[in-house]
């Protein structure tokens, strides 16, 4: 039975004037892969930094695995700027760092590549076990901890293989390509050990080929972690291909939503992104 | 009542237009290249040494035109050989140099005078004993405050209403898009220094007008205070720094007037804590947030 | 892999065990000058210092300037704690023999002999670090939001704040007010039998709490404080939180300041809160720098470098010397203009990194730097000085009076700022020691390249 693994429900996100999301609703289910497609500037990495907790969104909820993690209404200077819906709605005030939600289970990647560039490839990785250690400071720093220390170090070897980046291990997690390095935020997000896994444009800057390999890569994951991806993209045959369901944001409001035939076949998203494909 | 207070309140302003003379030089270079310039208070001190040194060999109508000059030419020097050739380097390496430079300027100072404090000279005129109310003080002491309105009210003219002064604000607002846009960054950063050097300048003939003892490290102290008093107001903002200028040295001048002579300067970095805690953008400061 | 491991432990034992040899030696041997032994000493009270602040700064990003408050806590709390209690009316003259009437290693050393001394000293180094560490805590929950420029400044404010508090006439019954303080353990304190340990303990002390900064920078948790330097929203998104591990930063770091602190006060054997000024810190961020922000071991050799030219190599710079005849005058007028030159070509040099000077490459490989517009102003300046170098020499009736107290300084302030503008990377850049002798991680742009 497919359970509730992400719920947004009612997000408005406004800075000053500008609503860059408005009333999102939408829903994730355990071991779909959705995809949030629209324009450049409609709002998605706003969507996914509410999500992931960078900012408060100016009202409504997120729910995550049943559990209402992020709940905010329009409150102090908000409350006469606010200009979305639905301001009644909530009455608590939840705002975790993103580092709380982190902890949850959700991980996440960044449109532009941040990774720890004084750090190896292996090192970027295992950085990111850091939150799943139990070792206090003391233990860590006298070396208490060798058991969970080694095992975090197995489990972030096997990462490497998974990503095929064994080669660059020891590489400077900067200088690699830019493929290369996409594919270390990937691990990297990984290695949080998350069930929900957000993937802001894995395939931007990726020719044919690679968009290909990340397309059977990201179903693979899916599977082999238990994963439930959320992911953003351009590259239409990526989203297509692999996603379970579509949502299409336009200026900050849901313009659409369901399988991919359905999106290729939805007039409003044909005319407000997709186009229509030269040799129809 | 009012007698009691008076010297502390007209003391308080007149230290604090000093203040805010110093202030405007940190806020205007902070707003445009995010630095801290650490060595703003020692080229104040500067000013007080070219003075001791020029009102003993030229006569007046000479020695203060020159000092004035002599300050900005340092000024605008400081920026050329220690910031200039970091401005695309980490905002630290750019501190960094500041300290350095300030730690330069004040060992130069050191070599050059032996370390033996120098007596200000008294400026005729604005170092005369009044009387007001029954209180007698050196006319500095009322000077200060309207020289400082009037050469704020004459800056902020400048900014809001020549091309100089727009080119300022945009490369405050945007540092890059400014470049792109045109904006000569050299010539306008270098004039922020020269106007800052300048209101430094002259507020080291008021201040040493007062307090007439010169050492190296004589202006640590109120640059620090200054920078505050930056901070206090909204860093970036004239108007704002002149106002925290006149509020920590008139809070200080009670602090003193009521016995706590060592607190005054803690209660100046109190404040400091305080308001970067409660608001940190300071009383006229803007908030801006970072693209993820 | 662990073959090499064990090695490498043994040979950094072995160099241990001769370092400090080679210290008792120092310190009971006669006609070793005074001078090196200042130096040794108080380069390695330096040492920690700069490693707590490269700590902080380096590896976590923080730009705090407080170090010298915590070492002021660090200090009063040490002296506070040893001073003998039959020395504290005369110490304490002003404030009625002061408020304390105990000390701890004395209570120790009269239970347990020698032993209790040290036994003492230890407990009241790490009574030091933990008062500075409490004030840390307080200190990092408002200030640690901020961004660096405003921490830097708020750290200095706070450490102004303390320095004013301790010299506060209320508080004179324990901190002796503006006065000094002495009489407390001090290095000379130690000996086994009629050996004296005056250097071998600060570098013990000082060895001991840099091991343990060296194995926390090792740990998970060092990692993830430079996760937050490099990049500290990435650092968030995958689970590092933030406040909670700069302030652990912090007050680890203010917990080693205050022990050097300490060692300090022992060091000198007295204590005074003008000695605090924000013109220490400002020596440790320049200790820091030229070492590399990020390298435990180049804070340590600058620190040695920086104790050594300041305290002992440049002193003669001090001394009283006119330059008049014409060989001292020639001899100055090489050196000047060989840094002229120097300074000239660090500047082309740099101009060409950074773009402004054009480079042709001629066939065959071989790259010449063309002359540029923005190479003219430099060096006619350099040739303006250079020319008054040599009308210096020649003129009969020019003299120098260049030397005297105050130029050693001047120098030194030269050679920093040299140091900040053309070699920011410090001298070890953010390498250690051992890197130097082993593998780096490789570039792969640049292995691709080649």
């Amino acid at each position: 039975m497919s359970s509730n693994v992400l719920k947004i429900e009612n997000a408005t996100m406004q800075f000053g004037g500008v609503v860059a999301v408005d009333n999102m609703n939408l829903e994730i289910n355990q071991g779909e892969i959705v995809s949030l497609i629209g324009p450049n500037g409609a709002g998605k990495t706003t969507a996914f930094n509410v999500i992931t907790g960078v900012y408060a969104p100016t009202n409504g909820k997120v729910d995550f695995n049943g559990q209402t993690i992020i709940e905010n209404h329009p409150h102090g200077k908000m409350k006469k700027l606010y200009k979305g819906q639905n301001d009644g709605m909530y009455s608590r005030i939840l705002e975790p760092t993103p580092d709380k939600i982190t902890k949850l289970g959700m991980a996440r990647t960044f449109q532009n590549i941040r990774l720890w560039k004084s750090q190896t490839v292996f090192e970027n990785i295992l950085i990111a076990k850091h939150c799943r250690v139990t070792a206090g400071l003391f233990a860590a720093t006298f070396r208490a901890n060798r058991a969970e220390e080694n095992r975090q170090r197995e489990e972030c070897e096997q990462l490497l293989e998974v990503l095929g980046l064994q080669d660059v291990r020891n590489d400077l997690a900067t200088s690699l390509p830019y493929g290369q390095q996409r594919r270390v935020e990937i691990a990297r997000a990984l290695a949080t050990e998350p069930s929900l896994l957000l993937l802001d444009e894995p395939a931007a800057g990726m020719n044919p080929q690679e968009t290909d390999e990340l397309t059977s890569f990201i179903g693979r994951i899916r599977n082999d972690f238990k994963l439930t991806v959320f992911l953003i993209e351009h590259h239409m045959d990526l989203v297509m291909d692999i996603s379970d369901r579509i949502y299409v944001l336009d200026f900050g409001k849901l313009i659409a939503d369901g399988t991919p035939s359905e999106i290729q076949n939805n007039q409003r998203v044909v005319d407000a992104y997709l186009g229509v494909s030269n040799d129809a | 009542m009012a007698a009691k207070i008076l010297p502390y309140l007209l003391g308080g302003i007149s230290v604090g237009g000093q203040y805010a003379l110093i202030a405007i030089g940190y806020t205007m270079v902070y707003g445009i290249l995010r630095l801290i310039n650490f060595a703003h208070g020692d080229i104040f001190t500067v000013a007080g040494f070219l003075m001791v040194y020029a009102a003993a060999t030229m006569p007046l109508y000479c020695s203060i035109p020159l000092v004035i000059m002599l300050t900005i030419l340092l000024g605008v020097l400081v920026e050329k050989v220690a910031y200039r050739p970091l401005r695309t380097a980490p905002r630290m390496s750019v501190m960094i140099s500041a300290i350095g430079m300030s730690y330069l300027l004040q060992n130069l100072m050191w070599y050059m005078t032996g370390g033996l404090a120098k007596q200000y000279p008294t400026l005729p005129w604005i170092g005369d004993k009044i009387t007001v109310a029954g209180y007698t003080t050196s006319r500095v002491t009322l000077i200060t405050p309207f020289l400082t309105v009037v050469l704020v009210v004459l800056l902020v003219l400048l900014i809001q209403k020549t091309k100089i002064g727009m080119a300022m604000r945009a490369a405050s607002r945007d540092f890059e898009t400014a470049q792109l846009m045109g904006i000569k960054l050299n010539s306008v950063i270098s004039f922020t220094f020269v106007v800052g050097s300048g209101l430094a300048a002259v507020g080291s003939m008021l201040y040493f007008s007062n307090y007439a003892t010169v050492t190296p490290t004589v202006g640590a102290m109120p640059g620090l205070k200054a920078f505050v008093a930056a901070v206090f107001g909204g860093i970036g903002s004239i108007p704002g720094a002149v106002i925290g200028g006149f509020i920590i040295g008139i809070c200080e001048s009670f602090i003193k007037g009521a016995g706590a002579t060592t607190f005054s300067d803690a209660f100046t970095f109190a404040l400091l804590i305080v308001i970067l805690a409660v608001k940190p953008t300071g009383l006229f400061g803007e908030n801006l947030t970072e693209k993820v | 892999m662990k073959k090499n491991n064990s090695r490498r432990t043994l040979i950094a034992a072995g160099l241990i065990v001769a370092m400090l040899a080679l210290l008792l030696v120092l310190d009971n041997v006669p006609g070793v000058p005074p001078m090196l032994l200042t130096v040794l000493r108080k380069g390695a009270i330096y040492a920690l210092v700069a490693v707590s602040m490269n700590l902080l700064n380096g590896f976590t990003g923080l730009f705090s300037l407080g170090q010298a408050g915590f070492m002021l806590l660090g200090a009063y709390t040490y002296s506070v704690l040893t001073i003998p209690v039959e020395n504290q009316t005369a110490i304490y003259q002003q404030y009625a023999g002061g408020g304390v009437h105990f000390s701890i290693t004395e209570s120790l050393s009269n239970a347990m002999g020698g032993f209790g001394t040290l036994l003492g000293v230890i407990i009241c180094l790490l009574l030091a670090g933990i008062m500075a560490a409490i004030f840390a805590y307080l200190i990092g929950l408002p200030v640690l939001r901020l961004k660096s420029d405003y921490l830097a400044i708020a750290t200095l404010g706070f450490a102004e704040i303390l320095r004013a508090v301790v010299q506060y006439a209320k508080l004179g019954p324990i901190t002796n007010g503006s006065n000094l303080l002495y009489g407390f353990t001090s290095f000379d304190s130690f000996r086994i039998g009629s050996l004296k340990l005056s250097t071998v303990m600060p570098f013990i002390f000082s060895g001991l709490c840099i091991a343990v900064v060296v194995l926390l920078i090792n740990s998970t948790y060092g990692r993830a404080f430079k996760a937050i330097r490099d990049d500290e929203v990435a650092a968030e998104a995958m689970g590092i939180n933030l406040a909670k591990h700069k302030r652990m930063s912090f007050v680890i770091s203010s917990f080693f300041a205050g022990i050097s602190g300490a060692l300090l006060a022992m060091y000198q054997a007295s204590v005074q809160a003008t000695t605090f000024k924000a013109a220490m810190t400002y020596e440790i961020l320049l200790i820091v720098v030229i070492g590399g922000i990020g390298s435990i071991s180049g804070s340590i050799i600058a620190s040695f470098l920086f104790v050594g030219c300041s305290e002992w190599w440049l002193r003669f710079l001090d001394n009283e010397t006119t330059l008049k005849s014409f060989n001292a005058k020639l001899i100055f007028a090489i050196i000047f203009g060989l840094i002229v030159l120097g300074i000239l070509v660090l500047t082309l040099w740099r101009q060409v990194k950074t773009g402004k000077l054009p480079v042709a490459t001629a066939p065959g490989g071989k790259r010449k730097v063309l002359f540029g517009r923005s190479a003219v102003g430099p060096s006619l300046l350099a040739l303006a000085v250079l020319a008054w170098d040599v009308y210096f020499v020649i003129s009969p009736k020019l003299k120098l009076p260049l030397m005297r107290s105050g130029f050693r300084m001047v120098v030194f302030s030269v050679v920093i700022m040299v140091m900040v503008l053309f070699f920011r990377e410090g001298i070890m850049g953010d390498k250690e020691l051992p890197d130097l002798f082993g593998k780096r991680p490789k570039n792969a742009k640049k292995e691709a390249a080649k």
